[in-house]
């Protein structure tokens, strides 16, 4: 595209006519896939499934906010303010997977390939795995992120000046990687290679394991709040600007001396990123309500839903790739057959 | 964008250990003032008051990444804030207590660095307890408490009832020589009337309409207003006290509070680069800075207000007939460079 013209404006494909809309009637904090239901996870207390027909079930999660979700696909678990870590499976049964004893905020919820569960209250990460075997570690400083690395049993914890990866099966010592500053989201490349951590500050930094070499990712004029690998992660898609910055993880060098791709300029900050799971594409939502596909490649636009309302809180793809859900922070909601 | 008025006010609640801050911080939550807070402690079971929305927090004092050593943020608040923000309309305000030992200005400044925490909060005030019995000596020990009472809006001194006039008479005048800007409340077991701690708007710059040092009492007939610090220190005692028609007067040796004014107008080429200047290379030592400015050929009056490095400012409204179009600015701080101060300011006059 040379020019950039308003998203309502004749130049744009728009698809917008095609969405199912679910409005949900309460703030959207996050969107997940369980097959080919959409899981809206509410800002406070319940979980909204939703069909693809459109038919809206609500399940009753925590007594306050949830703070945090995570899914595999097979099921999703939740943490909130009253302490409690939720499990909810593909029928929308839910069950309390963990109470924290001094009814502390789960901050932060992972999940392993295998079945092992991971979560955080404060200082402390808790591991279970399937057996229901726990196991703790304590981090100097509240932890800002979990995340398992796709290959072995491996658990990235960011806190304040670091990520420390935990082997909660073995004795060795956790390894400690060292950055100044507090970190929060964290995420391994899909090959195993890059660790990249959202700071608190508008930027984001990354590790190359095999040698801790460090990657800044700075610039942003706002804290990234949303990570998409894109598929085969070749490269990594993330919100805080006023387009959506893509880093290139295609050499083994990662994106260091690389400039990023920036696709889907709009007169508003990107909000939530999701890369498709097997194509090219990407969905973004906007702080103003607007959510795009835009193809990686030449970032070439497709309208989903208009200009309007509150911030897109919550954006997630199935599985297959053939259904789009996204949410926003008024509670409006859609969804989109491919 | 969220206007400031919607924006949930959030007090900030310091006070040396003992002084009575979980009492006050009690009367708050039982009273029956038909608002409901949400309350960050540091230290869960001292409030005896069931409420989902009281959270244990940790204090974790964060540097920002930005080579400033005095822009330290609370990152267990900005965590905490965004988890509260999800339940929006669940409470009114927020009360943020610190611990004893605790330096307010992480709390402050993370209220106006954190954009997310800005776009939902604002900090209304920050409320110390002291001890009447106790501050003296703790000022003398404790530069922690030195700094909360440098740092108030508000100050409740509390247990009034355990000193004699004398006594009482002397804590006050010590803190009137560090912060003479606070309002002070004398209590016994923090009976203060909550909307003199609650929504004070001490950080809101429409409500900066006067910076006149706070007056206790009627019947005190000494001009506290030009008293002039212009004299020499004594440097072999801590606290330098003299006498004015028999109150006392204390000036303390490296926290003070510094006033300046000017009836001519000033240069806003030359004032703002200036104070950008004066907080970016001193703003470790400015605790607070507040200012109501007239600038040449400018019909509104400006204000602004600062935490160490940080300020902010803004036109606030058009000068009124008959109004005195006088320059005010008030810097509380530690070892200030008050000459340097002074001689910076003179030149931005308009001459």
């Amino acid at each position: 595209m040379s020019d950039f013209d308003a998203p309502d404006g004749p130049s744009i494909v728009s698809i917008t006519d095609r969405v199912r809309l679910t409005p949900l009637g309460a703030a959207v904090g996050s969107v997940h896939f369980l097959g080919d239901r959409a899981f809206f996870v509410g800002a406070e207390e319940s979980v909204a499934i939703v069909t693809r027909d459109g038919e809206i079930n609500r399940v009753s999660t925590h007594f306050g906010a949830i703070l945090c979700a995570a899914s595999d696909g097979k099921r999703l678990v939740t943490g909130g303010d009253d302490g409690k870590l939720i499990a909810i499976d593909d029928k929308g049964e839910s069950s309390v997977v963990a109470t924290d004893v001094k009814r502390r905020w789960i901050d932060n919820v992972a999940l392993h390939g295998d079945g092992t569960l991971a979560w955080s209250a404060g200082k402390t990460a808790f591991v279970r795995n399937p057996k229901g075997e726990e196991k703790t570690f304590e981090v100097p400083s509240t932890v800002g992120g979990l995340a398992f690395a796709p290959k072995g049993l491996r658990l990235a914890i960011a806190h304040y000046n670091g990520v420390t990866l935990w082997f909660p099966n073995m004795a060795a010592n956790p390894e400690f990687l060292e950055w100044a500053g507090s970190h929060l989201a964290v995420t391994f490349s899909p090959d195993n290679k890059f660790l990249v951590t959202a700071m608190h500050e508008p930027a984001m930094h990354g590790w190359r394991l095999a040698d801790s070499r460090h990657m800044r990712m700075s610039g942003y004029p706002g804290r990234v709040r949303s990570m998409s690998w894109s598929a085969g992660g070749k490269g990594l898609a993330t919100s805080g600007a006023d387009s959506v910055i893509v880093w290139p993880f295609t050499s083994k060098d990662g994106p260091m001396g690389k400039e990023p791709a920036m696709l889907a300029p709009m007169p508003a900050r990107v909000s939530m990123v999701a890369c498709h799971p097997k194509n090219d594409i990407m969905a973004v939502g906007y702080s103003d309500g607007t959510v795009l596909m835009v193809r990686l490649d030449d970032g070439a636009e497709i309208l989903v839903r208009r200009t309007g309302g509150s911030p897109v809180s919550g954006l997630a793809w199935n599985a297959k790739g053939t259904l789009l859900a996204f949410g926003a922070e008024d509670g409006d909601a859609g969804i989109l057959e491919m | 964008m969220v206007e400031a008025s919607q924006k949930i006010p959030v007090t900030v609640l310091t006070g040396y250990l003992g002084a009575g801050k979980t009492t006050l911080l009690n009367r708050i939550l039982s009273e029956n003032h038909g608002k409901k807070y949400a309350v960050i402690v540091n230290e869960f079971g001292e409030i005896g008051i069931d409420n989902d929305l009281i959270i244990g927090a940790d204090e974790e004092v964060f540097e920002m990444n930005n080579g400033c050593v005095c822009c330290t943020v609370r990152g267990d608040l900005v965590r905490i804030m965004d988890g509260l923000m999800k339940r929006k309309g669940k409470f009114d305000a927020i009360i943020v207590e610190t611990t004893g030992l605790a330096d307010p200005a992480p709390v402050a400044q993370t209220f106006f660095v954190d954009e997310d925490v800005q776009k939902n909060a604002r900090l209304d005030a920050v409320v110390t307890v002291a001890d009447a019995k106790w501050l003296s000596d703790r000022l003398k020990d404790a530069p922690e408490a030195k700094n909360q009472i440098a740092f108030a809006d508000v100050i409740v001194l509390n247990k009034t009832d355990l000193v004699s006039k004398p006594e009482l008479a002397e804590v006050e005048a010590r803190i009137r020589g560090i912060n003479p800007y606070a309002k002070l409340h004398r209590t016994e077991r923090c009976q203060v009337g909550l909307t003199d701690v609650l929504e004070r708007g001490a950080f809101d710059l429409d409500r900066i309409l006067e910076i006149e040092p706070d007056f206790l009492e009627a019947g005190d007939d000494h001009d506290h207003h030009h008293h002039d610090h212009g004299h020499d220190h004594d440097h072999h005692h801590h606290h330098h006290d003299h006498g004015h028609g028999g109150l006392k007067h204390y000036h303390d040796e490296d926290m003070q509070s510094l006033s300046l004014r000017s009836d001519k107008p000033l240069d806003p080429t030359k004032f703002m680069p200036w104070l950008q200047n004066l907080v970016a290379t001193e703003g470790q030592k400015i605790l607070r800075s507040k200012g109501i400015l007239a600038f040449t050929g400018d019909d509104d009056r400006y204000v602004f207000q600062g935490v160490h490095m940080m300020l902010e400012g803004d036109h606030q409204r058009k000068w009124k007939d008959g109004e005195k179009r006088e320059s005010r600015v008030v810097f509380i701080g530690r070892e200030l460079p008050e000459q340097a101060i002074r001689d910076g300011f003179e030149q931005c006059i308009t001459t």
